[in-house]
């Protein structure tokens, strides 16, 4: 650089005071939405279009495949669907498997709430869990399914075995790296109380660290479904009534590929409505209302 | 928020050192305080065999460079460092752990619990420590937050508030427990030069107020000079007592007064004789 340029200044301009002018002639200061726009903001709608157009899709090619043993039309489904619904007991089904699910699942979560209080609270908890996450976590649980049947029979016990086994470490790992991202700020508030033990992680941790600990949730509930559909086309009855896995099993075995597609529809449909109206409702009155998540 | 001048002034002689002490038995005692803490490599010494005793109703400022061990000091009267060698006694007793007996506000807006309203947040520890039942808790801190003036706030969620109206939560939060102790960490360092100055008003009108005691960490010799009764001056690495000073005559309308530069000059020399970087 020359010295002229490492000398130079800024030129000297005259000073001035103005006043400033009322709201009036700018204009829009505040506009309401159109409706379009208010429309658009809708994430329902726009998911339900999402929704519809997957169906037209689907419906326009297996009519231009027209082979319904391969792959039926979207309204054949839904006419299997139907049928399923009032002769074959389809709503009977997915209870059954949804009760089975629920039970596996909540136990799940108690012991994963024990077994990270327990980590947070000593070290070798702490080394326990990391150990055990890494050791159980990419296991697949429906490869613990022979085990469990040999252990537990042919029931309910062994799907709750393997749900369990599904849902326990993912939730683990996720509340564990919650607890750890709690700020330390956060933390000494709540010691500064004179919180500790269980107090201090219902009370401090678990409310912190509830963005994760909803995250494990979520992950847990897809592989505790898959887990279980997989167990139930495995082994169906779980004494004697059937749920939604042996519904879809036993249709392929007799070659009502609609029914088929009906019950694989019935399993999407209840992840759907989990995952977005369960799972947001938690998220909307807890996470989001507190400013912890946009 | 005007201070009436001289009301807030209190009846006791700073200058006269056997008033001070030796009569009145100190609030809080930190006698011969060492404090390490380990990082990755090696242990740090904070501070070496810091002395020093607040009174009650003791505006007690830890004034000094960053590296001086002011806020493990504090965390240390907090319960939250043990030191190495030393004593702490609050009203006589040694002080082990955390207690609601010495409440803090942090310097971090994240120190509010976002999933609680400012009303939910004033009164939990007061629920938590079992010093108040639920309504009583909530009256209680009603009343708090109104002192702070955030009564229009009471239902909001922490995220919707500004930084100073999160710092003024913590301060009714902390007021509310009626701490023996309330201790401050730089709690106005994170804001804007404006929200300070009137925080450092509004704080001054509430001592005024309540007359509680208050030991307050910062590195702004302005700001110490202005909030505090009595200046604890710190040399860095380690923390060491440098000088104690009073410092009550002061306050915002005095700042620009010859009397509060010369003061301002002689900490500033004090603790930067040979420094380069300098904090206002």
């Amino acid at each position: 650089m020359s010295d002229a340029v490492l000398r130079r200044e800024p030129p000297l301009r005259p000073e001035f005071e103005r006043t400033v002018v009322d709201a009036g002639p700018i204009g829009d200061v505040a506009r309401p939405l159109s409706a379009w726009e208010r429309l658009t903001d809708q994430t329902a709608l726009r998911r339900t279009v999402l929704l519809l157009a997957i169906a037209l899709l689907w419906e326009g090619y297996a009519r231009w495949l027209d082979n319904p043993l391969v792959f039926p039309t979207f309204s054949d489904t839904i006419l299997a669907l139907w049928d399923g619904i009032r002769n074959d007991g389809l709503p009977t089904m997915a209870w059954v498997s949804l009760s089975t699910l629920l039970q596996g699942y909540v136990v799940a979560v108690v012991l994963a709430v024990v077994m990270t209080s327990v980590a947070v609270s000593t070290r070798i908890g702490n080394d326990l869990l990391s150990t055990l996450t890494s050791m159980f976590n990419p296991l697949p649980a429906i490869a613990l399914l022979p085990i469990a049947m040999l252990w537990f029979g042919l029931g309910t016990v062994s799907l709750t075995f393997v749900l369990v086994h599904a849902v326990l470490w993912p939730l683990a790992l996720n509340m564990h790296s919650g607890f750890m991202a709690v700020p330390e700020t956060l933390r000494m508030a709540g010691r500064n109380y004179g919180l500790s033990g269980l107090r201090y992680v219902f009370g401090i941790l678990i409310p912190a660290a509830f963005p994760a600990i909803l995250t494990g949730l979520k992950i847990g509930w897809a592989f505790a479904w898959r887990t279980l559909i997989a167990a139930e086309l495995v082994f169906g009855v779980s004494s004697g009534k059937g749920g939604l896995g042996w519904f879809i099993f036993q249709n392929r075995n007799e070659l009502y590929i609609d029914k088929v597609f009906a019950g694989l529809v019935v399993v999407i449909l209840i992840g759907l409505f989990i995952e977005n109206v369960v799972f947001r409702w938690i998220e909307g009155h807890t996470v989001r209302h507190w400013g912890m998540l946009r | 928020m005007a201070r009436p001048a001289g009301a807030m002034r209190q009846p006791r002689n700073y200058d006269d050192p056997s008033a001070a002490q030796g009569t009145l038995r100190p609030l809080l005692d930190v006698s011969g305080v060492t404090l390490q803490y380990k990082t990755a490599r090696q242990l740090v010494t904070a501070t070496y065999r810091v002395q020093f005793q607040v009174h009650a109703a003791d505006r007690f400022i830890l004034l000094g460079p960053s590296g001086c061990g002011k806020s493990s000091l504090l965390k240390a009267v907090g319960g939250f460092l043990k030191p190495v060698e030393g004593s702490i006694s609050l009203n006589g007793r040694d002080v082990h752990g955390p207690g609601p007996d010495r409440m803090m506000v942090f310097q971090e807006f994240d120190q509010l619990l976002p999933w609680k309203t400012v009303v939910q947040n004033v009164a939990y520890p007061l629920i938590a420590t079992r010093k108040a039942g639920r309504k009583e808790a909530h009256e209680k801190a009603l009343d708090c937050i109104a002192r702070v003036n955030l009564s229009k706030f009471a239902d909001a969620h922490p995220h919707t508030l500004s930084g100073g109206m999160k710092q003024r939560v913590a301060i009714a939060r902390a007021l509310a427990m009626e701490p023996d102790i309330l201790l401050m960490d730089e709690p106005f360092a994170a804001l804007d030069a404006l929200t300070r100055r009137r925080m450092q008003e509004e704080l001054l009108q509430l001592w005024d107020d309540l007359r509680f005691t208050l030991l307050f960490v910062t590195h702004s010799i302005e700001e110490a000079l202005i909030v505090g009764s009595r200046i604890l001056v710190l040399s860095p690495h380690p923390g060491q007592v440098k000088a104690e000073l009073n410092c009550h005559h002061y306050d915002h309308r005095a700042a620009g007064g010859a009397e509060f530069q010369a003061m301002h000059r002689r900490i500033h020399d004090m603790l930067f004789a040979d420094a380069v970087e300098t904090h206002v």
